[in-house]
This record gives structure tokens, C-alpha cells and sequence, in this order.
């Protein structure tokens, strides 16, 4: 098509395993509808660019996540669990068991891991962009990233953005 | 089975929003212009976005058809 395509500026900022789903499902739909993607990576949302992503739920900071069983018929599923803030505050290991349980229902319902949505990403020339000042407040180096990443700041995501028909924080 | 002459099937079924739109996106490459692409859905949301990717793409949504527990869509490819 001759036409310019639209485009998309992503800012994602938060790095937990469901707030990391709105950026990279928005980015690979538009991607998908030939739409021009760039994400700025910033704060917590930088470690999502990592080779090793390790994001997790945080049920703690999210009091109205609902906790669902992954397993069992079908009334148990979509039983919602109550989780006292004491329980999910202090108890150790609760938040690796609540993103266990998070990523088998959503593998469950069809919905893709954020390692599959960050390749498809990739594969439809996505445009990431890591905060160098990010990368240097929290130590991280150029090399825990994936090779994809274009590292930057404020100006070069904003230039990016400047003539984004969608721009949207995360 | 259909009216139209389908050069491929994909079957999204089980997958949620957004891979409908992403694998269709793909099954385009593998298709000439002209071609027909026959995309079965179980996402509830995949009429809305798929007359939404349609538009946006360009390529041509002949037909949507909700048959209930299953969404069948022909797009025929015009780029």
C-alpha cells in the first residue's frame, strides 16, 4: 500500500507479569494491522527487554487481581478466591505461587505467554527502545537485553512519537 | 463446505486475543494476492477485530460468519 501507515507510541513503565500484557497486546494487534510500533521502556518496564524475563504478579499491590485455581471443575475455576493481605504480605513463596497459578490460566484460556508476544513483536518489526538512563540508575547492562533493543531517552522516544496517531502510557 | 475457493486454513482455535489477528496477519505471507484465507476463531472478540483489522489492512473481508461456538472468516488477500 502507498498510503503512510499509522502508528502506535507505547510508553511501558510497570513490569509485573499482567500490567506487562497491555503494551505487548496492543503493539503486536496494531503490528498485525500494518500500524508503525515503537515502545519506550522505562522504569519497570525496562527488565521486560531482558533475554531472561522474569516478570511475576504482585498480589500484594494489587488488591482487586482476582485469584483463580487454574484446575478442578469448572465452578471451582472461576470461584474467586479471597486472599487477606496478610496472608499474600507475609507468607513466603505467595507471590511465585500466584504467578504460577496466573500463567497456567492463562494458558488455560489461549492467551500467549509474554515471551511469545514479545517475539511476534520482534517478527513484525516492533521498535523497541530501552531507557539508558533506566539501564543506569538500576545497573543493568547492555548485554542482559535483547539484541533487538534500541537504547535511548526522553527525546529519541518522543521524536518517535511526535507524529503517532496513538500514544499511550503503560 | 463454503462458496468460496480457499487456498488456506487456519484454525485459531483456543487462542485468545490478540493471536487471531497476528496469525492471520502471518497466514497472509504464505498466500498470493487474490488468494483466499479461511481463519476459524473461538474468540468471542474476533468479529469486532477482525472487520476492525480488515479495514485497517485493506485486504477484503468477504464474509464473517458466527456459527455459534465457532467464528469463520474469509479475507481475501488484495496486497
Amino acid at each position: 500500500m502507498e498510503h503512510k501507515p499509522k502508528k502506535l507510541a507505547l510508553i511501558a513503565s510497570q513490569g509485573t507479569l499482567d500490567w506487562a500484557y497491555p503494551p505487548f497486546i496492543l503493539a503486536s494487534a496494531a503490528a498485525a494491522m500494518d500500524w508503525e510500533v515503537g515502545i519506550f521502556f522505562t522504569f519497570y518496564g525496562l527488565p521486560l527487554l531482558k533475554k531472561d524475563l522474569k516478570a511475576s504478579v504482585s498480589p500484594g499491590s494489587n488488591p482487586a487481581m482476582p485469584m483463580k485455581m487454574p484446575f478442578g471443575s469448572e465452578g471451582f475455576q472461576s470461584f474467586n478466591w479471597p486472599m487477606p493481605n496478610i496472608l499474600m504480605n507475609n507468607v513466603p513463596g505467595f507471590e511465585a505461587m500466584a504467578t504460577t497459578l496466573m500463567k497456567k490460566t492463562f494458558k488455560n484460556k489461549g492467551v500467549a505467554s509474554i515471551e511469545e508476544l514479545r517475539e511476534m513483536c520482534i517478527d513484525m518489526d516492533v521498535k523497541m527502545i530501552g531507557c539508558q538512563m533506566t539501564m543506569d540508575v538500576f545497573g543493568f547492562k547492555r548485554e542482559e537485553f535483547i539484541d533487538e533493543v534500541e537504547v535511548g531517552g526522553a527525546a529519541a522516544f518522543l521524536e518517535f512519537a511526535a507524529d503517532a496517531n496513538v500514544s499511550l502510557f503503560v | 463446505m463454503s462458496e468460496f475457493n480457499v487456498t488456506k486454513t487456519l484454525d485459531t482455535s483456543g487462542l485468545s486475543c490478540p493471536l487471531p489477528v497476528v496469525k492471520t496477519k502471518k497466514a497472509l505471507k504464505d498466500i498470493e494476492v487474490g488468494d483466499i484465507l479461511e481463519m476459524i476463531s473461538t474468540d468471542a472478540g474476533s468479529i469486532p477485530d477482525m472487520e476492525a483489522w480488515a479495514r485497517q489492512t485493506g485486504h477484503e473481508l468477504l464474509e464473517s460468519k458466527d456459527e455459534g461456538a465457532k467464528f469463520r472468516f474469509f479475507i481475501k488477500k488484495t496486497h
